[in-house]
């Protein structure tokens, strides 16, 4: 027996004993646990989830232990997942700080920084933001004009930024900031992390199709930040900010695992809506093609995501893969809604009815929400782009 | 699970594509096109292939196998995908060999060494409509004072033409549609009432129709089990079906990077056409499909090296996702050479002829789609 598989044993029987029930249930998305100055536990097994899991670093579970992380290698964090993936374990925490800020802050943070901030992500205590879309600059992120201005012993950042998720509740945001407005667009941004609670920082709420508005839009009058907010260099925030993008088109591209798990499979729900004939065939012979062509494309890409990984350390490698993960998943999970909302039938129509149940609810809000997959974290458009140029190299204009 | 070729595969894969570089690049495959040539392949190119054991390559080790596996095997198809070579490799190795050495017993099982040594080849006659419907068969195989009587018409027999010996699905019991009562035979092509037309297919790939007018074999001809021909059947399908998906697989690959090239050379407007967005964002949607695609394939084949529960859904989803990608990508293929994809003097055109023939074979899109639903249990 290999010491991974040693490790595989012992990590199950953590499992088993120190997860809740409740918690090996499918995820919904009221249940997640969010962390925080104001985080609020959705029941006390899920407290209990997330305090142990915590406890062992295993929120990040490879994450340096200096920092408070699990210290485990990649291989031993795969084994993690998938044990954790095996018993149906919850997410122990949900967190922007845990999938993009904090990588990147690994890499590129100060010491001082990286003692100051990663802790408290690890252990939930403070929820991020991010701040890189403005009214003006989207899928042209570089265009951004939120100004941060050297007061020398501080920066004065006065602007808005768009879309920012959660920051109504968030503790922090890090944000793209112009610092040099008269250099080429990319070579002026800096990396600025802002406490939510500085004087001058306000929110407004924006609502979303899917009737949620976890949306904000951000402003900053006059806000003084303390120059130690600074991420590397001044004026050196796009490559962070292009290597934080990684971080989250990687997670968007797990997002169908990590966000929603049903109790029931596509396929148990396509039954019990559209109804089986004699040989236990579904009734709908059009949906029960396309059931087949989502089934098989979800596998396939599950099982592309596990030969990247796979492909980790190895000497050939396929270059462009990694390029195409966050472009496939969502455009299938956006398929796969539509298919459910198809198998639904006219009951998959309503956000509120109480003739509905609650169920059929919340597919639908799924359905509109992911919408914003293709868009989120680079739209599908600017995905192809970066495969054409990237992976393909096609030239230019 | 891996999806990533040991070193060892990886040279093997690296080899047969220098082979087929130098002595069947596509032009070889114009060559026997053009001169109509009776083989229909080239002898010369299979005995290099039995030089390097590639026959024996999945057979059991004790019939000389060398461990690459089918994750090996399907390397080299790949590879003949790309240059579209033609040999009895598939027809005689995964189809016919496959069913002799599940089958078991003398005297079928000793005919593998010779299939390793290049001294026999086989094809599989099981299709009879126009489409592939294994268990409809109705050539039907009769027992009679001992002996066997064959009786029934077979149609896109590969390698028929050509083959030494015929293995033939007929049905001993049930009916149509049922698993029960199918059963395998091997004979010699050139026995009494056999008649085999060869049929000239678009993409220069070797297939007959075989008719058996009451043939009379003796008991020795049956290969497994009478009437249990299904559960071995199944399988020789499954193998058939994931690698042929592998050689399609490297047509699309290889139809692609040449379309890719192409369109970082040609010039439209003062610029290269590989500049325009429309024809980028297709590129690499198809770059995402071929991807996806060669991760199945790839997990098909490490699920019948790991002798995986699965397999008949693996190959299902392999030989559904590859018929579509190939036949999307020879396609654009052609749409993005313009006039030229339409020449023959350019091979794209040969490839998008292979695509849809492939996509016959052994089971189009909706066969595998439905197959998948069947064993899902929607
Ligand atoms: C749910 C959700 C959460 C988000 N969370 C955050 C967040 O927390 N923080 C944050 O900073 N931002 C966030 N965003 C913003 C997100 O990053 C932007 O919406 C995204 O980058 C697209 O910008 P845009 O909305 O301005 O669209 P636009 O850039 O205006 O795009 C409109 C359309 O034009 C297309 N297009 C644009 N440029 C090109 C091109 N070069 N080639 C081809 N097509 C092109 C796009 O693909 C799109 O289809 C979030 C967005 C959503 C929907």
């Amino acid at each position: 027996m290999t010491s991974l598989d040693n490790f595989r044993l012992e990590v199950r029987q953590w499992l088993e004993t120190n997860c809740p029930e409740s918690q090996r249930q499918p995820i919904i998305k009221e249940e997640q646990i969010w962390g925080g100055r104001r985080r609020i536990f959705p029941s006390p097994d899920a407290r209990l989830w997330f305090e142990r899991m915590r406890d062992k670093g295993w929120t990040a579970p490879d994450w340096p232990t200096e920092y408070g992380g699990g210290g485990l290698s990649a291989a031993e964090a795969k084994v993690l997942e998938q044990e954790m993936q095996a018993l149906g374990c919850r997410p122990p925490l949900y967190e922007i700080g845990l999938w993009m800020f904090g990588p990147a802050l690994l890499e590129y943070g100060s010491e001082q920084q990286k003692l100051e901030h990663i802790p408290k992500i690890v252990r939930g205590e403070i929820r991020w933001s991010q701040g890189y879309s403005e009214p003006s600059a989207g899928s042209d992120l570089a265009s951004l004009i939120t100004r941060a201005e050297d007061m020398g012993d501080h920066f004065l950042v006065n602007g808005s930024k768009m879309w920012t998720t959660q920051a109504d509740k968030a503790d922090w945001i890090f944000c793209l900031v112009r610092t040099d407005p008269k250099v080429p667009k990319q070579e002026g941004i800096s990396f600025l992390l802002i406490d939510m609670a500085s004087e001058g920082v306000s929110t407004a709420p924006i609502e979303l199709i899917s009737g949620e508005s976890e949306f904000c839009q951000t402003f900053f009058e006059d806000v003084r930040v303390p120059k130690e907010n600074l991420v590397g260099e001044l004026n050196a925030g796009w490559s962070i900010a292009k290597r934080l993008l990684k971080h989250e088109r990687k997670l968007m591209s797990i997002m169908e695992m990590m966000v929603e798990k049903e109790d029931e499979t596509v396929v148990e729900l396509a039954k019990r809506y559209v109804g089986v004939d004699g040989t236990g065939q579904l009734r709908d012979n059009a949906l029960r093609t396309q059931l087949t062509r989502h089934l098989m494309n979800s596998q396939a890409i599950e099982w592309t995501s596990y030969r990247l990984f796979e492909q980790h350390g190895q000497v050939i490698k396929d270059a462009g893969l990694p390029l195409i993960m966050k472009h496939i998943s969502t455009t299938e999970l956006q398929r796969k809604d539509e298919l459910i909302l198809a198998i639904m039938g006219n009951r998959g129509l309503s956000l509120k009815d109480a003739e509905y149940s609650h169920k059929e609810q919340r597919l639908v809000k799924n359905w509109a929400y992911n919408k914003a997959q293709t868009i989120a974290g680079g739209t599908s458009e600017i995905q192809l782009n970066i495969i054409a140029k990237r992976a393909l190299d096609l030239p230019g204009h | 699970m891996t999806m990533v070729l040991n070193e060892e595969q990886r040279f093997l894969k690296e080899t047969v594509n220098g082979l087929l570089q130098k002595h069947q690049p596509v032009t070889s495959l114009r060559t026997l096109r053009n001169s109509d040539d009776e083989l229909g392949y080239d002898p010369g190119f299979w005995q290099q292939l039995v030089d390097m054991d590639i026959p024996s390559i999945v057979m059991p080790a004790s019939y000389g196998g060398l461990g690459f596996g089918y994750s090996g095997l399907g390397a080299v198809m790949e590879e003949m995908g790309r240059t579209l070579a033609v040999s009895p490799l598939f027809s005689t190795v995964v189809l016919g060999g496959s069913a002799l050495e599940l089958a078991g017993g003398t005297p079928h099982r000793d005919l593998l060494p010779e299939i390793a040594a290049g001294k026999l080849t086989l094809a599989l006659a099981i299709d009879e409509g126009h489409h592939h419907q294994p268990r409809a068969t109705a050539t039907t195989l009769t027992v009679a004072n001992e002996g066997l009587i064959l009786d029934g018409n077979k149609v896109f027999v590969l390698d028929g033409h050509s083959a030494d010996k015929l293995l033939v699905v007929a049905r001993s019991a049930g009916k149509p549609g049922d698993e029960y009562g199918l059963s395998l035979v091997l004979l010699p092509r050139e026995t009494a009432g056999v008649n085999v037309q060869r049929t000239s297919l678009m993409d220069g790939r070797n297939a007959a129709i075989v008719k058996f007018n009451r043939v009379e074999l003796g008991p020795e001809a049956l290969v497994g089990t009478l009437h249990e021909g299904w559960s071995i059947l199944l399988q020789v399908i499954d193998r058939g079906a994931i690698c042929i998906a592998a050689e399609m697989l490297g047509g699309s690959l290889e139809v692609f990077e040449r379309t890719m090239a192409y369109i970082k050379e040609r010039e439209q407007f003062g610029v290269r056409i590989g500049s325009f967005q429309a024809l980028q964002h297709r590129s690499a949607e198809m770059y995402c499909q071929l991807e996806q695609c060669r991760t199945v394939v790839l997990k098909a084949l490490s699920s019948l090296d790991e002798g995986c529960r699965d397999i008949s859904l693996h190959a299902s989803m392999a030989k559904a996702l590859v018929n579509q990608c190939y036949a999307h990508i020879s396609n654009e293929a052609v749409q993005m050479h313009g006039g030229m994809g339409l020449t023959d003097e350019l091979d794209i055109g040969l490839y998008l002829k292979r695509a849809r023939v492939s996509m016959q074979i052994l089971g189009d899109t909706s066969y595998h789609q439905d197959r998948y639903a069947q064993l899902m249990g929607y």
